[in-house]
C-alpha cells in the first residue's frame, strides 16, 4: 500500500512532524524525517481539517452562467474546503427529493468536495406551504438542513411547524432573517451612509427581529436553529443571550461582514452589494468578538456568484450577493488570526469542526489524528497575495476582495487522501 | 473639474464660480441675440431615464443657447427601455461623439456609474439620480437665494433656510443640504419624523417637526413636492393631515420675517404643500427659480465643457 507522508508538517500550527497518509485515511503523526512514503514537502506549513462551507450557492441547476457544481467544487477545493453545503435557491428549486439527488449527483461527478445539499424549508421558496422535508430526509441526500435562504421564513406560524417538524429527523432550519416588511426596496445598511446616498436602507431591527422571534419560537418548541450571516451587534447579544439560556441555536458570519463595511458603497459599485448589507465598523467589531469567544459558531461563505450583467451596472438593479470560496480562510486568518483574536485551532473549529458538527457532515471536521480521514487542507501562513479575476476558478468574478493584500494561502487540499489542489492548482 | 454628479463633492471655490458665471451669462438671456458661440461643435446629449421635461428642457436651452449641438435620448420607448444596459447605452453615445451626457436616472448613483466606469470619456452632469442628488436644482436654489439676499455677491453665510416635506426620498433636499452648508448657510429640515432619514444626525442640519416654529426664523424657505403614494406606506396618515401640519398656506406665510422668499423645485402641488395664494404670492420666487436654472445650466456645461474651474485644462 502506498503511503503520501506530508513532511514538516504543522498540525493546528503546532510543532513540526511527519503526517502520513494511506488508503484515504491518516495513519500516524510521526517525528520529522520518519515518515516512510512519498514525501511531499510541507516545512513551515499549517495543516487544517478540511474546510466546510455551510453556506455556498452553486447555481446549478438554472444558472449555469454564473456557477456549476463543477465549477464551484472547484473555487472550494482551491479555497481549502472539502465539503460544501449547496443552498436550495436553484431553479428549480431544490424542494424536493428529485433536486437534491441531482445536485448530490453533480457534486460527485465533479469529485473535489463533498457536495451535500440543503433544502428548502417551502415549496418554491414561496414561504407558504411546507416542502416535502422527510422526503428530502430520507433521500440518497440525506437532508437535514432546511432553509429559504435569500428569502426569510417571515410567516411565524410556518417557521413554528418548521423547527417541530424537522425534529423527527433530527434536522435543522437555517433562516436568512430580514423582516420583508422593514426591508421594501432596501439596498444598503440604513445609517449614515444610506442618508447620504439616497440608497433604501435595510435596518439592523429588520434581521434582530426576526432573529428574537425565532430564538423565541425555536425556545418554545425545542427544536434547533441556526440563524445564518448575522450581521450587526444587536443580532450577536441576541444569539449570546438565547445560548445563556440554553436554547439549541446556532450562528453564522460570513468573512465579508467580518472585513467590510457600507462606506463602500459610497463607490456606487454594485460588486459590494451584498444581502444582507455591509454594516458598520461597530458591528464589524461586534461579529469579531461573538466569532472570537463562540456566540458565533462558524464562518459560512454565502458565496453568491453573479454575471458580469448582473454587477456591471447601476447599484439599484444589480444582484446582491459576492463570491467568498477563494478568499474565506485569508479574510478569516486577516480579520481574526493575524489580529490575535483567534488562534489556528479556534479558526480549525469555526471553519470546520462547528459547521461539520451543525450539518452533521459525517467524516469531516474531525481531528488531525491517526485513524481519522484525511480530509485536510494546507496552508503556507506566511504568503501574501491579491486574487486577480483570472485567477478566479468560479465562473463568475463578483470577489470584493481585489487589490486588498491577503495572508496566507491554500497549498494543499486532500479528500480522502486524494490531492483535490495541489500546489494552489485544482489537481484533476 | 470634470463632471458634476453631487454638491457634497463640490468644492465652494467652484460652486462660487459657477454662480458668479451664472451671473455673466444671464446677461445673454437680455440680449435680442441670446445666443454664445461657445460650444459650437460640442455636442450635449440628454439621456432621460425618467420623464422629467422641465428639467430637459431647461438643460436643453441652455445647451442650444451656447451654440452646442442637442441630442434628446429618452429611455422610454426605445431600446433602453427593452433592457438595454447603461453600459451599452452609454457605448452607443461614445460612438456618437457626445461630449456631455446630462441625464436623469431613477437610480441613485447611476450618473457616478457613467462618469467612473471607463465605458466613456465625456463630461456627465447628473440631472437626478434616485433619491440621491439633483445638484444643478440646488445650484439654481442657491442662486436665487444669493440674488435676493446677498445681491448675487460672496456666499450665504447667515443665511437661514428651512426645507420642508419628504427629506428622505428627496435628491432636491440632499443636494441643497451639502449646498447650502458649503456656502455658509444654516439649513433646518422640516418634516414628520417618518419622512426624514434615521440617521438625520449625521447631516449638516438642524431638524425640526414644527413648521410654525420654524418659520419666524428663515430667510428663505423651500417647500418639497409631497408625493400622494406615500400616504400608503404609512408615512402619514392622510394628504389632508400632511397639508394641515406641513403646508404652506396664507396664514403661514405670515409668520416669515419681512424679505423673507418662498421657494419650491417643482412641480407643485397647489393646495397641499403649498396653497396657490402662497405660490402666487409676493414673497414666492418660483418662477424666477425656472429662468435661474437656465442660467446656471449654461455656467455648468460651459465651464464644464468650454471654459476652465479651478485653472484646469480645457478639454
Ligand atoms: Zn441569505
Amino acid at each position: 500500500m502506498s503511503s503520501i507522508v506530508l513532511r514538516g508538517v504543522r498540525p493546528l500550527n503546532a510543532d513540526p512532524v511527519d503526517l502520513v497518509i494511506e488508503s484515504g485515511v491518516i495513519k500516524d503523526l510521526v517525528k520529522v524525517g520518519a515518515g516512510q512514503g512519498e514525501v511531499i514537502d510541507c516545512t513551515d506549513l499549517i495543516a487544517l481539517p478540511g474546510l466546510v462551507d455551510l453556506h455556498t450557492h452553486l447555481r446549478e441547476p438554472g444558472r449555469e452562467d454564473a456557477e456549476t457544481v463543477a465549477s464551484g467544487s472547484a473555487a472550494a477545493a482551491l479555497g481549502g474546503f472539502t465539503c460544501v453545503f449547496a443552498m436550495p435557491n436553484t431553479s428549480p428549486v431544490a424542494d424536493t427529493a428529485g433536486v437534491v439527488e441531482q445536485i448530490l449527483r453533480l457534486g460527485v461527478q465533479a469529485g473535489l468536495v463533498d457536495v451535500q445539499p440543503i433544502g428548502a424549508v417551502t415549496v418554491d421558496q414561496k414561504g407558504e406551504t411546507l416542502a416535502e422535508l422527510g422526503a428530502m430526509a430520507d433521500s440518497a441526500a440525506a437532508v437535514r438542513i432546511f432553509s429559504d435562504d435569500g428569502h426569510c421564513v417571515s410567516d411565524p406560524l410556518l417557521m413554528r411547524r418548521a423547527l417541530e417538524y424537522v425534529k423527527a429527523f433530527d434536522g435543522i432550519i437555517a433562516q436568512h432573517a430580514q423582516d420583508p416588511k422593514l426591508t421594501v426596496g432596501s439596498q444598503m445598511h440604513e445609517g449614515d451612509v444610506s442618508a447620504r446616498l439616497g440608497l433604501r436602507g435595510w435596518p439592523a431591527v429588520a434581521e434582530e427581529s426576526i432573529i428574537a422571534r425565532d430564538c423565541l419560537l425555536a425556545e418554545h418548541v425545542d427544536s434547533r436553529y441556526h440563524a445564518l450571516h448575522i450581521t450587526t451587534a444587536g443580532s450577536v447579544e441576541i444569539i449570546r443571550s438565547a445560548k445563556a439560556k440554553g436554547l439549541k441555536v446556532t450562528a453564522e458570519v460570513t468573512p465579508h461582514h467580518l472585513l467590510l463595511t457600507d462606506e463602500l458603497a459610497t463607490t456606487y459599485d454594485p460588486v459590494f452589494k451584498v444581502n444582507p448589507p455591509l454594516r458598520t465598523q461597530a458591528d464589524v467589531d461586534a461579529l469579531r468578538l461573538g466569532l472570537a469567544d463562540g456566540t458565533i459558531d462558524l464562518v459560512g461563505t454565502d458565496h453568491a456568484p453573479h454575471t458580469a450583467e448582473h454587477k456591471q451596472c447601476e447599484w439599484d438593479s444589480a444582484a446582491f450577493g459576492m463570491l467568498g470560496l477563494e478568499t474565506a480562510l485569508s479574510v478569516v486568518v486577516l480579520t481574526m488570526v493575524n489580529t490575535g483574536l483567534m488562534t489556528w485551532a479556534q479558526l480549525a473549529d469555526r471553519m470546520s469542526f462547528a459547521p461539520a458538527r451543525i450539518g452533521n457532515a459525517k467524516n469531516h471536521g474531525r481531528p488531525i489524528a491517526a485513524g481519522e480521514p484525511a480530509n485536510l487542507t494546507i496552508v503556507d501562513p506566511k504568503v501574501i497575495w491579491q486574487i486577480t479575476p483570472d485567477q478566479i476558478a468560479s465562473k463568475s468574478k463578483n470577489t470584493p476582495f481585489l487589490e486588498i493584500d491577503l495572508p496566507c494561502k491554500v497549498i494543499h487540499t486532500l479528500l480522502r487522501g486524494e490531492f483535490t489542489v495541489k500546489n494552489s492548482k485544482v489537481n484533476k | 473639474m470634470k463632471h458634476l454628479l453631487s454638491t457634497h463633492d463640490l468644492s465652494k471655490e467652484n460652486a462660487l464660480n459657477i454662480l458668479d458665471t451664472a451671473r455673466m451669462l444671464s446677461d445673454v438671456s437680455d440680449r435680442t441675440i441670446r445666443k454664445l458661440p461657445t460650444l459650437r461643435g460640442r455636442t450635449v446629449v440628454n439621456l432621460f431615464y425618467e420623464d422629467s421635461t422641465r428639467t430637459r428642457i431647461s438643460f436643453e436651452a441652455a445647451a442650444k443657447r451656447l451654440s452646442a449641438d442637442v441630442i434628446n435620448f429618452s429611455a422610454k420607448g426605445s431600446s433602453v427601455s427593452k433592457g438595454e444596459s447603461l453600459k451599452d447605452t452609454a457605448l452607443t453615445l461614445k460612438a456618437m461623439g457626445a461630449d456631455a451626457i446630462v441625464m436623469r436616472h431613477h437610480a441613485s448613483g447611476a450618473a457616478h456609474i457613467l462618469a467612473n466606469s471607463g465605458w466613456i470619456d465625456a463630461t456627465v452632469v447628473n440631472a437626478g439620480d434616485g433619491l440621491h442628488e439633483h445638484p444643478t436644482q440646488a445650484l439654481l436654489d442657491a442662486y436665487t437665494i444669493r440674488h435676493h439676499l446677498r445681491a448675487n455677491e460672496g456666499d450665504l453665510s447667515g443665511v437661514r433656510v428651512a426645507i420642508v416635506g419628504d427629506i428622505l426620498h428627496s435628491r432636491v433636499a440632499r443636494s441643497n443640504i451639502w449646498l447650502l452648508n458649503t456656502l455658509g448657510a444654516h439649513v433646518t429640515v422640516v418634516a414628520p419624523p417618518t419622512l426624514l432619514p434615521v440617521a438625520v444626525n449625521s447631516l449638516p442640519v438642524e431638524v425640526s417637526y414644527d413648521l410654525d416654529s420654524v418659520l419666524g426664523k428663515v430667510d428663505a424657505v423651500m417647500m418639497l413636492r409631497i408625493q400622494h403614494e406615500r400616504m400608503h406606506d404609512a408615512y402619514f396618515p392622510s394628504i389632508r393631515e400632511y397639508a394641515s401640519r406641513y403646508g404652506l398656506d396664507k396664514g403661514r406665510v405670515q409668520l416669515l420675517p419681512q424679505g423673507s422668499i418662498v421657494m419650491h423645485p417643482g412641480p407643485m402641488n397647489r393646495g397641499i404643500e403649498i396653497s396657490a395664494e402662497v405660490a402666487d404670492g409676493e414673497n414666492s420666487v418660483i418662477v424666477e427659480q425656472v429662468s435661474n436654472g437656465v442660467n446656471v445650466r449654461m455656467a455648468v456645461l460651459y465651464l464644464l465643457l468650454g471654459g476652465a474651474i479651478e485653472g484646469e485644462e480645457k478639454q
